[in-house]
């Protein structure tokens, strides 16, 4: 049986350059947790519906999920580790702690991804532009008013 | 399952012709990478045009203005030139799906799809875009957005064919243009009706109308007769009522997982009602 073809790949994960081998169809998402590591990308729906996946793709927010490893190649992936780290979080990390924005905690990395771009483009956004900017990423347990408020005051602490 | 990234046109249009049906195509993937996980995509190749260099732009001409293929919905939705130009262009993609969708969603992905309720194809239709199409060897084509469509999922583009812009003609300084979308929720919502409305007046009356609809059909499409009742009228509320009686004759609602055929029938008279309304009132909205 003919083996199934591999490519190369080389990404900037969280300044960080790495090299792994992927399929075609592979998608970004799946070759960061699994080739990578890159656990705290989460998998939710895997078809684009909820945003737990969501990274940054050369500063720009995506789901990993819809998008080929392939495609990546050569760019700049920042996931939620590369926002912030324990012993150094981004505002919006210490924000979404300080508003209890978390609970089973399973969007919150696609959240602040979200909420990050969002900020980068926009630091002042209104309610609506944070409901609209954060309208990609589900929520299923905390419904999304704690969520709002930590972005307003991350933007706010920010500025 | 190979991957092939072309990085020109001219190398993607060789590809295209060389692999016909055994090669699928990509662009942002998010059509794409879906079908891929659920298996229903079984082809040998994979054409990726995402590293296609000078498609992604957006230019103003004299006369018209021209999109490239790649061109995202967010660059759409916020170009100065769309905004102020082909306003209903930018209204109705800046809606399209979720931002994480459409940072990677593409305007000739969108068309190409040929989706029922492909939410650029709307403004597209009532712009009278028409779609630049290139072959290997060939030469390159316009194809009017209101021929395109063939049916769910089926354009008239061949196998060797590749969308290289979409190009539609400035509209005039004193259009006014409106567009609605009813979803089931404000973001990542499949269109369940989606109406567009271009319309200029003269002296009172309306000369010139368009009308288009998405999601009623098997395909995006102009609502030729409505059109027809407006054009020389002065627009009162007795036509726009009558208007709304006659879209039943152009629409072909089915009953699907997101709204009854029946539901689709009467938000299609609602929407085109409120926009009708919006677009013939006294002052300029």
């Amino acid at each position: 049986m003919k083996k199934k073809q591999t490519y190369p790949i080389q990404l900037t994960v969280n300044g960080e350059l790495k090299r792994t081998e992927v399929y075609a169809g592979e998608t970004l998402l799946y070759a960061l947790r699994e080739k990578l590591g890159h656990t705290e990308v989460k998998e939710g729906c895997g078809k684009g519906d909820c945003g737990a996946c969501a990274v940054l793709l050369n500063g720009k927010a995506v789901n990993a999920c819809l998008t080929l490893a392939l495609q990546a190649d050569g760019l700049e992936v920042v996931t939620i580790q590369g926002i912030g780290t324990p012993e150094r979080p981004h505002p919006l990390q210490t924000s979404f702690v300080k508003h209890g924005a978390i609970q089973c905690g399973f969007c919150t990395a696609g959240m602040i991804v979200s909420a990050k771009a969002l900020l980068d483009r926009n630091p002042h956004p209104t309610r609506q532009e944070i409901k609209e900017g954060i309208s990609g990423n589900l929520c299923r347990c905390t419904g999304y008013k704690k969520i709002v408020e930590a972005i307003e005051d991350a933007a706010l602490k920010l500025k | 399952m190979e991957y092939l990234a072309p990085n020109n046109l001219k190398d993607a249009l060789i590809l295209l012709k060389k692999w016909r049906s055994r090669g699928e195509l990509i662009a942002g993937g998010t059509n794409v990478v879906p079908d891929l996980r659920a298996k229903t995509l079984r082809k040998e190749i994979l054409i990726d045009l995402s590293h296609l260099k000078n498609l992604s732009y957006i230019k103003e001409e004299k006369k018209r203005i021209r999109i490239g293929a790649l061109t995202t919905m967010p660059e759409i939705a916020a170009s100065k030139t769309i905004r102020s130009k082909a306003c209903i262009l930018s209204e109705a993609v800046g809606q399209i799906g979720n931002p994480l969708v459409r940072n990677r969603a593409t305007i000739a992905g969108n068309l190409a799809d040929a989706s029922p309720a492909a939410d650029s194809a709307v403004p597209l239709l009532v712009l009278e875009a028409s779609i630049v199409v290139e072959k290997h060897k060939g030469k390159r084509k316009q194809i009017p957005i209101n021929e395109f469509f063939m049916g769910v999922n089926k354009t008239v583009l061949k196998r060797d064919e590749l969308i290289r812009e979409i190009v539609f003609p400035k509209p005039a300084p004193s259009s006014r243009m409106v567009y609605s979308k009813l979803g089931l929720r404000n973001a990542m919502a499949i269109s369940v009706v989606s109406v567009g409305v271009l319309a200029e007046m003269e002296k009172g009356r309306c000369n010139r109308a368009r009308i288009a609809l998405g999601a009623v059909a098997p395909t995006p499409r102009r609502a030729y007769g409505v059109e027809k009742l407006l054009v020389g009228q002065a627009v009162t509320e007795e036509l726009i009522d009558q208007c709304c009686e006659a879209i039943q004759e152009e629409i072909q609602p089915i009953t699907d997982v997101r709204a009854t055929f029946e539901y689709r029938r009467s938000m299609t008279s609602v929407l085109l009602k409120r926009l009708l309304q919006q677009v013939f009132s006294q002052g300029h909205v």
